[in-house]
């Protein structure tokens, strides 16, 4: 179907062929956007169920189509994002900021670092001065909420949503706290004569 | 507090980092994602088409994710349509 005739048809009096149409397919496509994501079991419950809210969510957004994409690359958008914000809801619900923060405090990390193969007693050194250093930046340049942003996102591989949520903000917003942060690191960073770039070489395998 | 591993992300992550450019919120990148995975599909260069798409896709790992779902949809969909 054109754009043109999933929008009449949608918004015709009988819509319902439409509407099963559309739950179908996207359905469909939420099982290849899905796949691995989460047990099978799961999954299945929750593309039927984010198939069904993302039909709603889409007749209510109907209007805002602007048709610079097919109707159903739109709509499995719509979907897509329902289904994710669900799995991570169900995913990190249980897991608070500070457990995250802890866990990654809590981590020994001379392993890591002893770990690596190549590092001679010089690089070792100036490793752990440059890590202690960079540390010391982040201190003095990040507010405590930029950091604890910071580490959630990067350090427990939490999602924005989820942190945003203990922030008590929104997504866009914790987005933005994250974007200046960087803007602030980066600038540090410059004023002491560091580029990412040399950082980098000093961790990677010589 | 900080292990190597994440340090090292941070650097990568400002590596990619460019003062004084605008980068897009995730509703933003939203709006657009579709188009962009559209254009990415038929082999046009969606990053170079959009390009503040792509910057924040390479700074937003929850955007990253649902967009490559996105596409793994769109891609098998592709493949199942015998040719409207």
């Amino acid at each position: 179907m054109t754009n043109q005739e999933w929008l009449a048809a949608l918004r015709a009096e009988d819509n319902q062929p439409a509407l099963e149409e559309l739950r179908l397919r996207l359905a469909r496509g939420l099982h290849y956007a899905l796949a691995g994501r989460a047990p099978d079991g799961l999954l299945e419950s929750l593309e039927e169920d984010v198939a069904q809210e993302a039909v709603l969510k889409v007749l209510a957004s109907l209007d805002t189509f602007r048709g610079e994409s097919q109707f159903m690359t739109w709509a499995t958008k719509i979907a897509v994002r329902l289904a994710f914000t669900e799995l991570r809801r169900k995913r990190w619900q249980d897991i608070s900021l500070e457990g995250l923060l802890k866990v990654e405090e809590e981590q020994d990390y001379t392993p890591a670092i002893l770990a690596d193969k190549t590092p001679s007693p010089e690089q070792l050194a100036e490793r752990t001065i440059m890590l202690e250093a960079v540390e010391k930046m982040i201190l003095e340049t990040l507010s405590e909420r930029q950091r604890q942003a910071i580490m959630a996102v990067l350090a427990g591989g939490a999602p924005m949503e989820e942190v945003a949520k203990q922030l008590g903000t929104n997504r866009n917003a914790l987005y933005k706290l994250l974007h200046d942060a960087r803007l602030r690191l980066q600038k540090r960073l410059a004023a002491e004569g560091l580029s990412p770039k040399d950082l980098l070489a000093l961790f990677s395998e010589k | 507090m900080l292990n190597p591993e994440i340090l090292k992300k941070m650097i990568v992550i400002l590596t990619n980092t460019h003062a004084g450019e605008e980068e897009l919120s995730c509703d933003e990148c939203y709006e657009e994602i579709d188009h962009f995975a559209e254009l990415e599909l038929v082999g046009k260069s969606a990053a170079e088409a959009m390009p503040l798409v792509q910057e924040h896709l390479e700074h937003c790992q929850d955007c990253r994710e649902e967009y490559e779902a996105l596409v793994a949809a769109l891609k098998f969909i592709e493949q199942e349509k015998p040719g409207e």
